[in-house]
């Protein structure tokens, strides 16, 4: 069994009006109907750009977000139905790790604070000066680090601080949002590196959500690509690059810039047209129809596609009306001369 | 690609025979604040345009890319700033220039274009406005001329259904709409020199990508000169002639395009490029991370920069400053600062 | 790499002169090292030492009266017995000056205290709990910041009669609103950021969270408020004397009061008129200073 499964989620943020008389109007549909599993010691890579509810998601799994519809079962318990204090208790077992190490890290705290508070917290006995030791030097840091604030560290340190505290309970699953995005491009391998590195040493269960493709194909076994709010393929990391068949994957893939001229200057590169369309109305159909350079006259505007496995590619799942021809090179994808925002790509207010 | 850059075999081989359109010497800038030691952000860089061609200055935070480029513009305010060297464009010296006429020079021949264009455009004017200011400012254009040719603009940055966009605040765009508008006021008056800083460091992949291949396309076009700064290899790998890598004030390795990512010799871009994962590689070779954090430098008077992080460091590193020179690879224009450069004939530190 | 590897890396990148201590102690270095803090503070340590030590400063006590040397509409300028002169009443100026200290530093830090406990109050309230709570605390706040302090204070006048009580109660009706708010935003930002929602990923209760985390990393703006607050009472205090709502009581060395009082002698002994203000502006702007200089110190976006 997997250990965690997630069905159906959906996370909608009601839009409310009226000062006095609040009434809701709308909901932004951050996370619209999320299906996924993660095996115990795999790590599941989830990417998207902004605003496609890859964080919402992943907060939602931890219960740290209300979730509007669908479960979220970890080791065989659905957390949606656990009591408040039973919940509580279940964090022990799963854990985060935040983009910003700074914002993560209360100012106020000392190391030895911040990394004797989930201790405490659990109801484990002090003293916990050794237990602190044990955790920097995993992380890699020295015991020193122990009396010092957060502000008087580096961004790459503080984020080992981050690490070292989500590991400190020996949990089972850790959700890392953007672990890495806010670090200076020499510094991210060393903390990549230092999470692999636990990984096996500890055995844990991984949730990496990125808008790094690279990074997250680096360290992920399975690869979900969200676009506003749902799931559009998932795929192993290993065939990703090479087999990517939704239109959306295959846009985000070659819109990463590699740093090789040789491949920069003959790659083909699909240029989409316009912006992320509004969350709180998100276009009926596919989701990605209005910006898809494979765009077919029948299906995609009208009919939602459903995440299944193709023929010909075995453990891919992808929601596509058109996957088939798409990944055969029956359709081809439309290109635009001059890369062009259109008018419809406006943020929506 | 616009006319290549003419390299030399002499020393310096990167800097060109000729006027340059901008041409940037022994650059140095240092920021002293009260009770603190003077930081020297920008230590002696050496810098030159070409008319119509694309210069990547790569470097982390700190290493003093985005600096140089507002010293150059004298945009860096006065106080606690200190500037010397001497920053040419066009013959004409900026640094010395009254102000007045170094904002016509900025407005008119040189454009710059920033990370975040939320926070360089004005909130409560609408965009056509803004466009429109610039072409009564810069190119006597009034009126209904004036708004013409702001929606032409817009047009031409694919922005569609420009007229109607002219009436739209910055707020009601996005931010890939938004570093569209920037760039569209930047060519308002057809600048001979376009500066990008991290002009899609903010913004999605798909939306990167959109505006990188519009830069590509305006330069190409337009025929205007871009120095790029970026923090991500892979951006300039695509886009610039010349390379330049930053560290810690100054430019640690310096070459055109092909050779700096075939054959990069400096120990410190060989360790940007083995750290990044690549997508269009295997996966599971592992990170190569750089040692410690950018903050570990030595002050370039005592040595090497880098070496305190460097795997390739042997006694000579300490002690006098490295020189830059050129590389062992006889590439011409490929110039490196290190007294024991990457072997050229190895693509990649092996593991 | 390994483990110990990274250690030797970056243990260098945490510069000794940077490892000293806590946010406090980082606020205080940067106090000292600002002119406009070292400004302020010397004024409000005077300004606190002469309202402490009055009796001992003063040279007569505030009410010791030399009638003979007075005549209507002339009273005698500084001398070498009565450094700042008489008052209307033949009283010694500068003794009633420092006398008077005592009574801004007292309706200061009583309606302070009052208006800060009560706003800090009812900020926490709304802070901790949100929604519907949030609301209602919000709604009665902003009745109260629609009435005047100067209505207020005529109200409270009123009511109570004209007394310092009635003035520090109309003082700190006013600040309430301003604490309440204050906090309340405050808390309101630092409960959405990453660290309360690690906090909460922990599994730490949310009253250890509002008050272990939240409550004291919103306090810097109020600190702030707190010292900006006292140099309003002062003002407020000075206006409501000035205009007959404070102390009935003449005796009183109130410094808006001995400035209303020479209103009728401003042609003849101008300078009666003089010291008053300048012991209003200067200890106001000590604490206006002193504010300033912690709100930049505070300021976790000047932090390095």
């Amino acid at each position: 069994m997997s250990l965690l499964e997630v069905r159906g989620l959906k996370v909608h943020f009601p839009i409310k009006k009226g000062i006095v008389l609040e009434r809701t109007v709308g909901a932004v549909r951050a996370v619209d109907g999320v299906d996924l599993s993660v095996e115990r010691g795999r790590t599941l890579g989830i990417v998207g750009e902004s605003g496609c509810g890859k964080s919402t998601l992943g907060r939602a799994v931890l219960q740290l977000e209300p979730v509007t519809e669908g479960s979220v079962v970890f080791d065989g318990e659905d957390l949606g139905t656990l009591k408040p204090a039973a919940m509580r208790a279940m964090r022990k077992r799963m854990q985060m790790v935040f983009q910003d190490p700074l914002a993560s890290l209360d100012p106020r705290q000392s190391v030895s604070s911040v990394l004797s508070e989930p201790l405490r917290t659990h109801g484990e006995k002090g003293p916990y000066d050794k237990r602190v030791r044990e955790l920097l030097d995993l992380v890699g840091l020295p015991s020193t680090a122990a009396n010092r604030y957060p502000h008087e560290f580096s961004g790459g340190q503080r984020q080992r601080v981050g690490i070292a505290r989500a590991i400190a309970l020996n949990p089972e699953l850790i959700i890392a949002d953007e672990p890495v995005s806010a670090l200076d491009v020499s510094i991210q391998a060393q903390v990549v590196n230092l999470l692999e590195e636990l990984q096996q040493r500890l055995g844990l269960t991984y949730v990496v959500i990125a808008h790094d493709l690279a990074v997250v194909r680096h360290i992920s076994d399975d690869i979900a690509v969200m676009y506003l709010g749902a799931v559009v393929e998932v795929a192993p990391s290993d065939s990703l690059y090479d087999e990517p068949l939704h239109p959306y994957t295959i846009a985000l893939l070659s819109a990463i810039p590699i740093p090789d001229p040789e491949v920069e200057d003959v790659r083909e590169r699909i240029i989409l047209r316009g912006d992320l369309p509004s969350a709180a109305d998100p276009p009926p159909g596919c989701r990605f129809h209005t910006r898809c350079p494979f765009r077919q006259a029948t299906r995609c505007h009208d009919e939602v596609p459903v995440l299944r496995e193709i023929a010909v590619a075995p453990g891919h799942q992808v929601a596509c009306h058109w996957a088939e021809q798409v990944h055969s090179g029956a359709i081809t994808p439309e290109r635009a001369a001059v890369p062009a925002a259109d008018a419809d790509g406006a943020a929506a207010v | 690609m616009t006319a290549p850059v003419a390299h030399r075999e002499s020393v310096p081989g990167h800097l060109l025979v000729g006027t340059p359109l901008l041409k940037v010497r022994d650059l140095t800038v240092t920021f002293a604040s009260r009770g603190r030691r003077p930081v020297r952000a920008v230590d002696g860089i050496d810098l030159d345009v070409a008319a119509g061609s694309t210069v990547g200055i790569v470097g982390e935070s700190g290493s003093g890319k985005s600096v140089t480029s507002l010293a150059a513009m004298g945009l860096l305010g006065k106080r606690g700033v200190t500037v010397t060297g001497s920053v040419e464009f066009d013959g004409e010296d900026l640094l010395n220039m009254p102000e007045d006429e170094l904002r016509s020079v900025r407005g008119r021949e040189i454009a710059m274009i920033f990370q975040d264009p939320m926070s360089s455009l004005n909130p409560v004017l609408t965009v056509g406005r803004q466009i429109t200011e610039i072409l009564e400012r810069h190119k006597g254009l009034k009126g209904q001329a004036a708004k013409d040719r702001a929606a032409e603009l817009l047009a031409s940055v694919g922005i569609g259904d420009s007229v109607r966009r002219l009436r739209s605040f910055p707020h009601q765009l996005s931010g890939g709409m938004r570093q569209r508008v920037m760039i569209a006021m930047a060519l308002a008056c057809e600048p001979r020199l376009l500066i990008a800083d991290e002009p899609t460091t903010a913004l999605d992949v798909t939306i990167s990508a959109q505006i990188l291949e519009l830069l590509r396309v305006l330069v190409k076009d337009t025929g205007t000169a871009l120095i790029l700064i970026t923090h991500d290899l892979g951006v300039v790998a695509g886009l610039c002639d010349q390379v330049h890598v930053m560290y810690s004030g100054r430019i640690v390795e310096s070459a055109p395009r092909r050779p700096l990512f075939a054959e990069p010799q400096h120990p410190y871009t060989t360790g940007l490029l083995a750290s990044v994962p690549r997508l269009d590689q295997p996966r599971g070779l592992p990170l190569l991370p750089i040692p410690g954090s950018p903050s570990d430098t030595l002050p370039w008077a005592q040595g090497c920069a880098f070496s305190p992080r460097c795997t390739r460091r042997v006694d000579a590193c300490v002690g006098h400053p490295p020189v830059i020179g050129p590389a062992p690879s006889r590439v011409p224009g490929h110039l490196v600062r290190c007294v024991n450069p990457v072997p050229y004939d190895v693509e990649e530190p092996t593991p | 790499m390994s483990v110990a590897q990274f250690e030797a890396v970056e243990s260098s990148a945490v510069s000794p002169q940077e490892a000293a201590g806590g946010l406090g102690r980082d606020a205080l270095r940067r106090l000292r090292r600002s002119p406009t803090a070292i400004v302020g503070a010397v004024l409000v340590t005077l300004f606190v030492l002469v309202a402490v030590f009055a009796p001992l400063l003063a040279p007569y006590e505030p009410n010791f009266q030399r009638l003979d040397l007075i005549r209507p509409g002339v009273y005698p300028g500084p001398s070498s017995e009565f450094l700042l002169g008489l008052d209307q009443l033949g009283r010694d100026e500068l003794s009633r000056i420092i006398y008077g200290a005592r009574y801004s530093l007292l309706i200061g830090v009583v309606s302070l205290t009052l208006g800060a406990a009560v706003g800090i109050a009812l900020g926490l309230l709304a802070g901790a709990f949100g929604g519907w709570v949030d609301s209602l605390v919000m709604r009665i706040v902003d009745v109260m910041l629609a009435i005047p302090s100067l209505l207020l204070a005529i109200g409270v006048a009123a009511l109570l009669g004209r007394s310092i009580t009635s003035v520090m109660i109309a003082i700190a009706v006013v600040n309430v609103p301003i604490f309440a708010r204050l906090l309340r935003g405050s808390m309101l930002a630092q409960r959405r950021s990453d660290y309360a929602l690690a906090a909460r990923s922990l599994g730490v209760p949310r009253s250890r969270i509002v008050l272990q985390h939240v409550l004291p990393n919103s306090l810097s703006p109020v600190i702030v408020q707190g010292t900006l607050a006292l140099a309003t009472a002062i003002i407020e205090a000075a206006g409501l004397a000035y205009l007959g709502l404070g102390s009935a009581d003449p005796s009183i060395p109130e410094w808006g009061r001995m400035l209303a009082d020479t209103q009728n002698s401003l042609a003849t002994a101008p300078l009666l008129a003089l010291w008053p203000g300048l012991a209003i502006v200067l200890s106001v702007m000590g604490f206006y200073l002193l504010g300033e200089a912690l709100r930049e110190a505070l300021d976790p976006k000047l932090r390095r």
